[in-house]
């Protein structure tokens, strides 16, 4: 594939770029305190709160890079950051 | 030569080109003396003089090249001017603008930089810049850089070239001058430079990514395709000025112009509004028999090597006049790329630099005609000093 002009390019193309791998903590979800709020799905950066149809989340780890923004806005300390074991 | 011609300020002129040529997004910081320009099109703005347009108030140079970016990538024709500190502040976004391959233009009212601080007319600003992917025009005098931004804009939005353009006017000397001038009429412009329709625009309809990330398998690539577009606008900033010259009947050279240079033995090369001060002084050398000639270098990015290479003929000696100065080589930008671009060749003439009207010193005639005296020491003894500052006050040092 030839590079267009300027670097134009389609959306999606950072699908490829998994930035998971950069976390140093790792979100821990005790889904007993969650009240489905929706907070922390809708305020991460990476989209990789990702709510189910219960209105429960799950993390997309691929993408996931720690930055605990879930878990600071998280109302109830749903969310813990943990170190990631590597 | 169309149109009625009438006395205004050089700001004045080149706003009214700016105008005509119908921006959708103009966004600037003032400054002197870039000011009048901004003056000038935000009253054109009020007046309801430039329709589909917005005006964009930012609180630095930084944020109105930032804001061009963002509209330029929407698919507008976008317009900025600026000078000296102003235009330093916009370095990082300038690369942006010209990686994304942004045909902005953007009018420089070229300014020393601090320190010490000066307000005054030096090419230092701009010549800062030259590595950043924009193309750079320098005008002779107040028509010129009016009809330059038309022409710019005809340049930079071609699809071969697609990167931002300069046009680097004198600051105060031409910005703030009033001398008879022809406005660009709108009918001749509107067919001279049609609407700007770029291939690709940031839509939410269509949604793309502009300035994405580029790891090394590919950056190298942009690098060589940016170049490509450089090639490409060495051609059409010689056929916008002839195209311009069929319609409006006005031509100030291509890439570079000549003024008594067949035969010249010493051939002094400039940019801007001291041109005209150099041509004065050749006219009354050549009335003494000395043969002296004069290449006005138009187009300083892209640099056009071949057209220098070519109209050397048999000059004995060629004399680089710079507003600047690349401290630690001791030697204007000017100076540096003329000698670069004769090295692969068997041209051997020799090249000696001088650096003046830093700060706005004056340049008189008198100094002009001592460096061509000085010319005609290296013809008879060969180079002594390759560059040297030709108004240096010793007494102050």
């Amino acid at each position: 594939m030839k590079i267009t002009i300027g670097g134009v390019v389609e959306p999606g193309t950072t699908r490829a770029n998994k930035t998971g791998g950069w976390r140093n903590f790792r979100p821990l979800y005790h889904k007993d305190k969650c009240i489905k709020c929706g907070l922390c799905s809708l305020l991460c950066p990476d989209s990789s709160v990702i709510e189910q149809e219960d209105k429960y989340v799950v993390f997309d780890f691929d993408f996931c890079k720690g930055c605990g923004i879930c878990a600071n806005e998280c109302p109830k300390d749903a969310i813990e950051m943990v170190l990631e074991e590597k | 030569m169309t149109g009625k011609m009438t006395v205004v300020e050089g700001s004045y002129a080149v706003a009214h080109a700016v105008k005509v040529c119908k921006p959708n997004v103009i966004s600037a910081y003032p400054i002197t003396p870039q000011t009048h320009i901004v003056e000038d099109l935000s009253q054109f703005m009020a007046d309801g003089e430039i329709p589909n347009c917005e005006y964009i108030n930012v609180e630095s140079e930084f944020s109105a090249i930032s804001t061009l970016v963002g509209a330029s990538a929407a698919g507008a024709r976008t317009y900025s001017s600026t000078t000296s500190q102003g235009l330093e502040l916009m370095h990082e976004v300038l690369f942006n603008a010209a990686g994304m391959r942004l045909p902005i233009v953007m009018t420089v009212a070229n300014r020393a930089v601090s320190a010490p601080i000066n307000i005054w007319n030096d090419h230092q600003d701009s010549i800062s810049q030259r590595d950043t992917g924009w193309m750079q025009l320098f005008a002779e005098d107040t028509q010129e850089a009016a009809d330059m931004t038309a022409q710019a804009y005809k340049v930079a939005e071609d699809n071969d070239v697609m990167l931002p353009a300069m046009v680097c006017m004198d600051g105060f000397i031409l910005s703030h001058v009033y001398e008879p001038v022809i406005l660009l009429e709108q009918d001749l412009t509107d067919e001279y430079l049609p609407g700007f329709e770029p291939e690709h625009i940031l839509d939410p309809a269509n949604p793309r990514t502009f300035g994405a990330f580029a790891d090394p398998s590919t950056y190298t690539e942009f690098r060589y395709l940016q170049q490509k577009g450089m090639d490409a606008a060495l051609e059409k900033i010689g056929k916008a000025a002839d195209d311009f010259n069929r319609m409006f009947g006005r031509y100030y050279g291509g890439l570079i112009d000549t003024y008594e240079a067949e035969d010249a033995e010493i051939l002094i090369m400039a940019m801007g509004s001291v041109v005209g001060t150099i041509k004065d002084v050749i006219d009354r050398a050549r009335s003494e028999g000395v043969k002296v000639g004069l290449v006005k270098v138009r187009s300083f990015r892209p640099f056009p090597v071949d057209a220098i290479r070519k109209v050397l003929g048999d000059a004995a000696v060629i004399v680089t006049l710079d507003k600047n100065i690349s401290l630690g080589l001791n030697e204007g930008a000017l100076c540096t790329e003329v000698k670069s671009c004769l090295y692969n060749t068997d041209i051997r003439t020799p090249v000696i630099g001088f650096m003046l009207g830093h700060g706005g010193r004056d340049i008189p005639r008198r100094n002009i005609r001592m460096i061509i005296d000085k010319a005609k020491q290296v013809i008879r003894s060969g180079v002594t000093v390759e560059s040297e500052f030709a108004d240096l006050r010793g007494e102050l040092v």
